[in-house]
């Protein structure tokens, strides 16, 4: 009988524990610390920058220093040393860092003065404005579930792209574009079926049916790597993946 | 990076999700279905190359006894060979511990979604097959608990199937084991503990009670289909459920014909003794309203219901409405003819 037979469990399919990028964030050594860094900021800069923009009501410009200014900060006065996984998930953690650097800010009123630092890694901030005009009101959610939903979206984003760059490495290009064409580009009143996709890439449909099924489990796999590497311990992974996945306990 | 919408976001989790059967002969397909504890796929059998119903436990549902809930359904179903019963093919664990069981791929519409568009004979006829797959699952020892139009399948051929065994009980081994042996866990739940869906539950079900919960909780959750087929609502709203949970268990539904006067009365009677408050009032077995509502469908009289005189003569006219009418014409036929004569 096995006691858990929640994600991370069995024969190893999931991740293994893989050191934590925000471990890393925490770490003494610079390089260590800038690679964490690197890690979470390519997972969360969207969902902060556009939760300044919706939450704090941040001009695009005020918006862009402080998501650098922020990560700048965190990197040269190590703001995650102090998080305590005991304490809650980091991604609330990290909420509650971004608010009292948003309060803190405004309390010095430098923002005129203030100088974001070099970025840690370049963000595409037009993109981000961007898909603030695309996406769905934020007025119907509470802001935890707005960040929480706009850190969601980051992540899968991220995954996506990984699984391309891994298709494409592994010369299965046909495969990711199964998935890009059936799971990312469905027109919902399309009604797509698998025989529509054989004919319209002229393959068999049990082929279609196997790039798929191998694109969907590369597409978990990779979310749930990159889940384990901004969480920081084994509970918090799964927690994170539980609620990640929308499945009630 | 591409931006993704809300809606390929929820797609996404749900592909996410999606289990990992790289192990096994079966490749998932398309979600079917999901509830609380279990989500349905439409997955294909890579040896027989046949299309399966493939139930997985969520993700997670990593507690103990929602794993073994799903292996009791999987071996309670196994042994209840009926057409009313939908087939299990194979149950196992898959490589992230999650356990599953593949079954007949039904192609229909739950009951609760497809009744409105029955006509009355025929609603009462998928009645009886439910009652049919009830009854054999009773004399295997098996008790349903979870009764409702929604655990009902309607298949395209018009087959019904009882679905959703998941947390029935195991009375009795047909072969002559204990219960516990032959499903480990199937009967184990504890008193107070309350299983199933209170707007169809028993009384005694609702109570908590584990021990007095057997076939007659069944028997009352079918005169609430019953009743859901007559009324087209749930014997009992929200509210009232709640407050069954609460001390109210034996809290009386609204009767069929108070909700709709033009409901026959035979019926009614026969949902209301299905769904007494005791057990002992309540039919005996499920194989007896099911013979109740073939006596009401064949125009005979509905033993539980008490008939007055004008109600048995408009049951006989309708029997007999042929010969009536024939015999009838015949003799109005005949005065005429007599008539006509003296002229």
């Amino acid at each position: 009988m096995v006691d858990d037979t929640g994600i991370g469990e069995g024969s190893g399919r999931f991740p293994a524990t893989r050191h934590s990028a925000v471990l890393a964030a925490q770490s003494g050594d610079l390089i260590e610390r800038e690679r964490g860094l690197a890690i979470l900021v390519a997972a969360y800069w969207k969902p902060i920058y556009k939760y300044l923009r919706i939450r704090h009501r941040e001009g695009n410009e005020d918006a862009k220093d402080l998501t650098q200014g922020f990560f700048a900060r965190a990197l040269e006065k190590e703001f995650f040393a102090a998080y305590d996984p005991g304490k809650g998930s980091f991604r609330t953690y990290l909420r509650v860092c971004l608010d009292r650097h948003v309060a803190n800010e405004r309390k010095a009123a430098q923002r005129q003065k203030r100088s974001p630092g070099s970025p840690v890694v370049p963000l595409d901030f037009d993109v981000a404005e961007g898909e603030l005009a695309l996406a769905g009101p934020a007025a119907d959610r509470t802001m935890d579930q707005y960040f929480h939903d706009e850190f969601v979206r980051s992540l899968f984003a991220l995954s996506v792209d990984t699984l391309r760059e891994e298709c494409a490495l592994r010369g299965k290009d046909l495969p990711f574009r199964l998935f890009e064409r059936y799971e990312l580009d469905r027109d919902p009143e399309e009604r797509l079926t698998y025989e529509r996709l054989a004919e319209e890439l002229h393959i068999p449909v049990t082929q279609v049916t196997n790039f798929l099924a191998f694109a969907r489990r590369e597409f978990r796999r990779i979310v749930l790597e990159k889940l384990r590497e901004i969480t920081t311990s084994d509970r918090e992974f799964r927690e994170e993946a539980r609620g990640l996945l929308g499945v009630s306990e | 990076m591409r931006w993704l919408s809300d809606e390929t976001v929820r797609h996404l989790k749900a592909v996410a999700e999606w289990p990992d059967l790289g192990e096994t002969k079966y490749r998932p397909l398309e979600e079917l279905g999901r509830g609380g504890m279990a989500t349905v796929y439409l997955a294909e059998d890579t040896v027989l190359g046949r299309r399966v119903a493939l139930k997985v436990v969520a993700t997670a549902a990593s507690r103990p006894e929602i794993v073994e809930r799903m292996r009791t359904e999987a071996r309670v179903i196994a042994r209840l060979e009926h057409p009313g019963i939908v087939p299990v093919h194979d149950a196992g664990m898959l490589p992230d511990g999650r356990v599953y069981y593949a079954m007949k791929r039904v192609d229909g519409k739950r009951l609760d979604e497809l009744a409105g568009t029955m006509a009355l004979p025929e609603r009462l006829r998928a009645f009886q097959r439910i009652c049919e797959a009830v009854a054999f699952a009773h004399a295997h020892g098996v008790v349903h608990r979870d009764l409702k139009p929604e655990n009902v399948m309607i298949g395209a051929f018009g087959e019904v199937l009882v679905m959703d065994w998941g947390v029935a009980k195991v009375l009795a081994d047909p072969d002559g084991g204990s219960a516990a042996a032959s499903a480990p866990g199937a009967s184990g739940t504890a008193d107070g503990q309350i299983i199933g869906t209170l707007a169809y539950m028993a009384p005694e079900q609702a109570e908590g009670s584990a021990e007095r919960t057997g076939d007659a909780a069944d028997v009352y959750a079918l005169g609430a289909i019953l009743y859901f087929l007559l009324t087209g609502r749930a014997p009992f709203d929200d509210a009232a459920a709640g407050r069954r949970a609460h001390g109210e268990a034996r809290l009386a539904p609204t009767p069929p014909r108070r909700i709709d006067p033009a409901i026959p009365r035979p019926l009614e009677s026969i949902v209301l003794r299905a769904m007494a408050a005791d057990p002992a009032g309540r039919y005996a077995s499920a194989a007896e309203a099911a013979a109740e509502v073939a006596r009401f469908l064949d125009g005979e009289r509905v033993v539980s219901h008490r008939e007055g005189l004008i109600e048995r003569a408009g049951r006989f006219f309708t029997r007999y409405q042929a010969p009536i009418l024939i015999v009838l014409a015949y003799l109005v036929a005949r005065t005429a003819l007599l008539l006509f004569a003296r002229r």
